[in-house]
């Protein structure tokens, strides 16, 4: 019972995430009424989950390189620490990254335990953080004219347009949820693979391992999240930061999904690597971060009117902000627990 | 496959619609003519084919505007759509109008201007069939609504010459001025339909602006 009174600072933060991310995903459809917020959740859900049960592991191998938090109740506060930061953040309506809270509250985990942060790791992670709103700009960009110049080739009625638009919307929506489960779970329960050790069960015949059967919690966590409090932030999302058209909101969506999932693909990885190319590293990134980068790269191929240039400042703002406030928090709860308890 | 039978059958009715709409301003422009050459029974019979045209019409919007409202489709352009196929209406509303009150009023048109009311009537059928081809790249082909656009203003412009020499003419003569304001009155009714293609048109480069960016 113990085990999930320290799991529930990841399934708050889990909880959180769902709550908010999961309108980077579906936000723009729903916004734009080309999707009903139920079917949306539901899909999100259910791939969420789907994508961290399978595809969970390779993100939070980088995030356990960062810095191991070897015991359950220190995991239960880094987690919490995380958690909080992005709660207190979404509370001032500032734009948040659960990836680099849980970055910050891990690096706050080796100040207080002594322990060295690997330079090269949290330069990687760092990079990412940069990389990860310029490919998704990149993929919009590419995406968008393919798609356009694709509609114009075909030559398709209006209404055979939208029918497309919303069919895309379903199964790319349904990829970056399975994209942000993956890449994303890392942030949930990748704090707490090596603290708590829960056995392998068999699940219709089946093997689950015990980082697995934490990755299935946290996504149930984070599918709650998208169920019980995503609606308003996806109703509002679509006209945030740019007026987005369907079939722009499609293409941003997609780059968002392909940017989470070559950031956590271990088969990808693999690929690349087999085949002589240099992979991307296994990274949780921002979906927020790349659906924005997404959306800047669209709105610069219009010309780079209409872009609310001011939220973007208080997007730079949150992205220094976060990783600090987390690395502190995290800092002090420890500080102040472990003198307590001492 | 179910999705995409109801999508056709909408983009059908749409289809039908702007037939319904060039051809009520085709039958306008021979409504005209057979009441100019006296052709009573061809005159009544193309009254009453306007007036079907334009309750088809009627109905078909009413049944487009019902799917697009209700199955929210086109969330981002259905007041486009729905501007797009009111305004339309109107043009052979007004077609419809200016037959019927030829009917009506029965205006002596003499026999020098007779030619001059079948160009302005024809000039005006012209223009609404270059606003339906407008209309149809709108749905298909954005980049092609600017090569059809560009003939809407023309034949406008035609018409709109053709009234003013039509008014000089009746205000030059020798009628009462009773009579002069009469045919002046239906001059200005058969320019208005190309006045209306016009303003529809406008509106139509506007969405062709929207959709492109």
């Amino acid at each position: 019972m113990s085990v999930f009174f320290f799991l529930s600072s990841g399934l708050f933060l889990g909880w959180s995430l769902g709550a908010n991310d999961a309108a980077n995903v579906f936000g723009t459809a729903v916004g734009a009424r080309m999707i009903r917020f139920r079917t949306a959740a539901l899909i999100c859900g259910v791939f969420v989950v789907i994508g961290a049960t399978v595809g969970g592991a390779g993100a939070v191998g980088t995030l356990g390189a960062l810095g191991a938090v070897d015991a359950p109740s220190s995991a239960f506060l880094v987690a919490l620490a995380a958690a909080l930061t992005v709660f207190w953040m979404s509370r001032l309506s500032l734009p948040v990254s659960t990836s680099q809270a849980i970055v910050g509250a891990i690096v706050g985990w080796n100040v207080f335990a002594g322990e060295p942060t690997d330079a090269s790791v949290l330069t990687k992670i760092v990079l990412t953080w940069f990389a990860c709103p310029l490919l998704a700009a990149v993929f919009a960009v590419v995406l968008y004219l393919a798609l356009r110049t694709l509609f114009g080739w075909l030559g398709l009625h209006l209404f055979h347009v939208d029918l497309l638009t919303r069919i895309g919307l379903v199964v790319v929506g349904a990829f970056g949820a399975y994209s942000l489960g993956a890449n994303n779970i890392a942030n949930v329960m990748g704090v707490f693979v090596a603290s708590v050790d829960l056995p392998v069960r068999q699940v219709l015949g089946v093997a689950v391992s015990g980082a697995q059967q934490l990755f299935f919690l946290g996504a149930l966590a984070i599918a709650i999240g998208v169920a019980t409090y995503s609606r308003r932030v996806m109703e509002t999302v679509g006209s945030g930061l740019l007026a987005l058209n369907p079939q722009a909101a499609l293409v941003a969506v997609l780059a968002n999904a392909l940017v989470l999932f070559v950031f956590a693909s271990q088969g990808l990885e693999s690929w690349l690597v087999g085949h002589g190319l240099p992979a991307l590293p296994l990274v949780p990134v921002s979906s927020t971060q790349a659906v924005v980068g997404a959306v800047i790269g669209i709105g610069l191929l219009r010309g780079g009117y209409g872009i609310r240039y001011r939220l973007l400042g208080e997007i730079a703002l949150g992205w220094v902000l976060t990783p600090v406030v987390a690395g502190i928090l995290s800092w002090g709860a420890l500080f102040v627990l472990g003198n307590l308890f001492a | 496959m179910m999705l995409f039978g109801k999508t056709r059958q909408l983009e059908a009715r749409v289809d039908e619609f702007f037939d319904a709409v060039s051809q009520g301003a085709l039958i306008f422009a021979s409504g005209v003519e057979h009441f100019v050459a006296g052709r009573e029974q061809a005159f009544g019979a193309d009254l009453e084919a306007v007036h079907e045209a334009e309750e088809r019409a009627d109905a078909l919007r009413r049944e487009v505007e019902n799917q697009l409202y209700s199955h929210s489709l086109i969330p981002d352009q259905r007041g486009d759509v729905l501007g797009l196929l009111e305004s339309s209406d109107d043009v052979i509303d007004e077609a419809y109008s200016a037959l019927a009150h030829l009917d009506v009023e029965r205006p002596r048109i003499d026999a020098s201007e007779c030619e001059d009311f079948v160009e302005l009537a024809r000039s005006g059928a012209a223009s609404v069939e270059a606003l339906v081809l407008a209309a149809r790249a709108f749905f298909r082909d954005v980049a092609a609504v600017k090569d059809h656009l560009h003939k809407v203003y023309f034949y406008e412009k035609q018409a709109d010459r053709i009234s003013l020499r039509l008014r000089r003419r009746i205000f030059g003569s020798d009628l009462e001025l009773a009579g002069k304001l009469h045919l002046a009155g239906f001059v200005e009714r058969l320019a208005r339909v190309s006045d209306r293609a016009e303003s529809v048109a406008d509106r139509i480069a506007i969405y062709a602006i929207k959709r492109s960016v």
